[in-house]
């Protein structure tokens, strides 16, 4: 009786407190829903400013530093150096950074691009495809992709060069 | 120890304030019986040893759960305070902007969730932990109440009638023919009667006390329902701002549907164009005033194919169809809603390259805002090339142009201008009513030729499988809620000790309709109506 109590009581609670641990972690400690770390990263195909073809899944075997930026994001724009500069020391190491653009006109991406003499693609997004296949919010966003294809990371917000080089650190293949 | 023998026989748990079988208070307790939950042992009382069983209890609190719910409605309350996230700015950061605007409160509101008070763990957890209050409250009361209705025994003791609200005794005579007549009335007015020894049980709508748990578990399942809206492709909620001409990948279908906005239109209500009858409620608000319309044309693509996020999509046509407010356009559980828009964005922009002397143009070209060309040639020596676009220009704090956002707002071009007379070009920066001339002084100039402009439509994108589930809760809630609020459960007992009569009686609420219908059994009878104790001591 005691312990027929006890076991019933223990049973209830426990599914009760299963049921609200995975409501609230996965509303709140999951990062929007539709894309999280440990996820494989979705494939894309978007043309870069020279007119290349850029395909995600082409890029398996090294490690991709994925980043979404706007021209009038100013996070983005004080980051883009790091990473232009990083990208120098790591392409030798397998890492390659895409830059996605967020669908903006290809003159100014193409000004931005010459201010900072961006040596890593970059590609716009111009039909917001891309940015719904990796649900992106605010800018910028940088997705950290292994040589499986696997996500490592998401950070949002914005990195120092330091961050930049510890990124591209952990996906060195 | 965990039972309580009554005097009558019965074993009674633990706890227990009023015999199951026989109602005899087991202990002290006050003249009229507090009738609730039958006088039944709450499990949460008894028992309180484990870890298990302590937490239990303290969920088993009825005033734990009303003070679950006083915190809810204060954090709601306090939510309501500053703007949600939603309602902010979109382009800035709300870590920022809630300080900037209302100081260290602001501050303190942002880092405490109230921003976004739905979706703040701690909030959720208060709403999660009503629920528990809820199932152990009632699991606590439902099954105790439930033994206590289902031992309970016709014969009671004296004690457990002569405390009741409604009580009387008098002398008996001629009992049974009387007792015939009065059951003869109960059974005519519904009531359930069963008889031991000559003593009467009457009693009908006791399925109005399982009101209160049939409720509970209405609403159980509604926030079960709420809770599976987090459950990956569950629901989906999502925005899309799309241009007329446009054709857009519809978010939230993972890349399977496309939309083209084929017209926006915004219809108002106008003099000429209604019948009379409308005409001076027209006036009233004025000519033009009242919105009458909201409506996209659209045609719905599936992608054929496999999905690769970028990739111009092969699309297939599926339907064309009118959005209008509260009119959305559903397929394959998807709908899509009108719910905001946008008069005239610009679209292109033309200008003509003129000398500034003689204004004499020499050629004109047509932007596209949203994709401008770099170079257009205006023939004979004459070009004209971008060298910058900002579609959302304005002056950065460095002094620089620089664009708020891709929406071509308030453009701004820097153009280089080639003429034969000038083969190295000249630099001029144009915006709206504004010209700067970098450089020095051109001889040429591009002047404004025209606009055109498109609407904008929003619409949201809705899939929602749990609609089914709230509404089952919620018909469940009702259902409970109206067979607690519109049934009363009522019990008279009829019983003779030694040579008297005692009649009692109980509702578990509205004793007025009660006493009515009483008077309407007793009045020709022998037997006294009872009277009302709690009356007689006031």
């Amino acid at each position: 009786m005691k312990e027929k109590r006890f076991w019933l009581r223990t049973v209830i609670l426990a599914i009760m407190l299963a049921a609200i641990g995975y409501t609230i972690y996965s509303n709140v400690f999951v990062e929007k829903r539709a894309i999280q770390v440990g996820d494989s990263a979705p494939d894309f195909v978007l043309t870069d400013l020279n007119g290349n073809k850029i395909q995600l899944s082409d890029y398996r075997g090294k490690g991709v530093f994925l980043n979404f930026w706007g021209t009038w994001c100013k996070p983005c724009e004080k980051e883009m150096p790091y990473i232009n500069s990083q990208y120098n020391v790591y392409k030798n190491e397998g890492v390659e950074v895409i830059a996605v653009n967020v669908g903006e006109a290809k003159v100014t991406v193409q000004t931005f691009v010459d201010r900072f003499q961006l040596t890593f693609p970059v590609v716009i997004d111009q039909q917001d495809q891309v940015m719904n296949a990796y649900n992106i919010g605010p800018l910028p966003a940088t997705f950290l992709i292994d040589k499986e294809g696997k996500i490592v990371d998401i950070i949002t917000g914005t990195m120092t060069e330091e961050d930049v080089k510890k990124y591209m650190e952990r996906i060195k293949p | 120890m965990e039972q309580v023998k009554c005097e009558c026989g019965h074993v009674n748990p633990i706890g227990t304030v009023l015999c199951e079988a026989c109602g005899k208070p087991l202990e002290e307790v006050p003249m009229l019986l507090d009738m609730r939950y039958e006088g039944s042992a709450r499990r949460s009382q008894t028992y309180n040893q484990t870890i298990v069983d302590k937490i239990w209890n303290f969920f088993s609190s009825v005033k734990v759960g009303i003070w679950l719910i006083v915190i809810t409605l204060v954090a709601s309350a306090i939510g309501t305070i500053y703007p949600q996230q939603m309602y902010i700015p979109p382009t800035v950061s709300p870590a920022e902007y809630y300080e900037q605007q209302y100081g260290w409160l602001g501050k303190w509101y942002y880092a405490l969730g109230f921003h976004d008070l739905y979706s703040s763990w701690w909030y959720m957890l208060l709403i999660a932990l009503i629920g528990v209050s809820l199932v152990i409250c009632s699991l606590d009361r439902v099954v105790p109440l439930y033994r206590a209705l289902n031992n309970q025994r016709v014969t009671r003791n004296e004690q457990f009638l002569q405390r009741q609200r409604l009580f009387s005794r008098a002398q008996a005579t001629d009992y049974e023919t009387a007792l015939r007549h009065v059951v003869d009335k109960l059974t005519k007015r519904g009531y359930r009667i069963r008889e031991e020894n000559g003593n009467i049980l009457a009693e009908k709508g006791r399925f109005s006390r399982w009101g209160p748990y049939v409720n509970h578990i209405g609403l159980i399942i509604f926030l079960i329902g709420a809770m599976l809206r987090f459950v990956p492709g569950m629901y989906v909620d999502e925005n899309m701002w799309i241009r007329e001409g446009e054709i857009k990948e519809i978010p939230g279908t993972k890349g399977k549907y496309f939309l083209e906005n084929k017209k926006f239109i915004f219809e108002v209500y106008e003099k000429e164009k209604e019948k009379e009858a409308f005409q001076p409620a027209i006036d009233r608000v004025g000519s033009g005033m009242m919105a009458k319309n909201y409506q996209t044309d659209v045609v719905l693509y599936e992608r054929v194919g496999p999905v690769v996020a970028g990739e111009e999509p092969k699309l297939k046509r599926i339907k064309s169809f009118s959005i209008r407010v509260n009119e959305p356009l559903k397929h394959d559980h998807y709908a899509l809603y009108q719910v905001d828009f946008k008069l005239d964005e610009l679209k292109n922009m033309s200008f003509h390259l003129t000398d500034k002397q003689t204004n004499k143009s020499f050629g004109t070209i047509t932007i596209d805002l949203i994709q401008p060309e770099k170079e257009y040639d205006l023939g004979n020596g004459y070009k004209v090339q971008l060298l910058s676009y900002f579609p959302d220009f304005y002056f950065d704090e460095n002094g620089n142009p620089n664009t708020r956002s891709k929406v071509p707002n308030n453009p701004a071009f820097v153009f280089k201008m080639f003429a034969p007379d000038r083969p190295k070009g000249e630099v001029s920066f144009t915006a709206i009513r504004q010209t700067i001339e970098p450089l020095g002084d051109n001889k040429y100039k591009m002047s404004f030729a025209g606009i055109e402009t498109r609407n904008v439509s929003a619409l949201t994108v809705r899939r929602d499988f749990t609609l089914w589930i709230l509404g089952v809760g919620g018909a469940i809630f009702m259902i409970g809620l109206i067979q607690g609020m519109y049934w009363n459960h009522r019990r008279v007992w009829i019983q003779r000790i030694n040579d008297e009569v005692l009649v009692a009686a109980h509702t578990n609420k509205n004793w007025f309709g009660l006493k009515k219908e009483l008077e309407g059994i007793f009045n020709d009878t022998p037997f006294v109506m009872p009277i009302d104790q709690a009356d007689k001591r006031s």
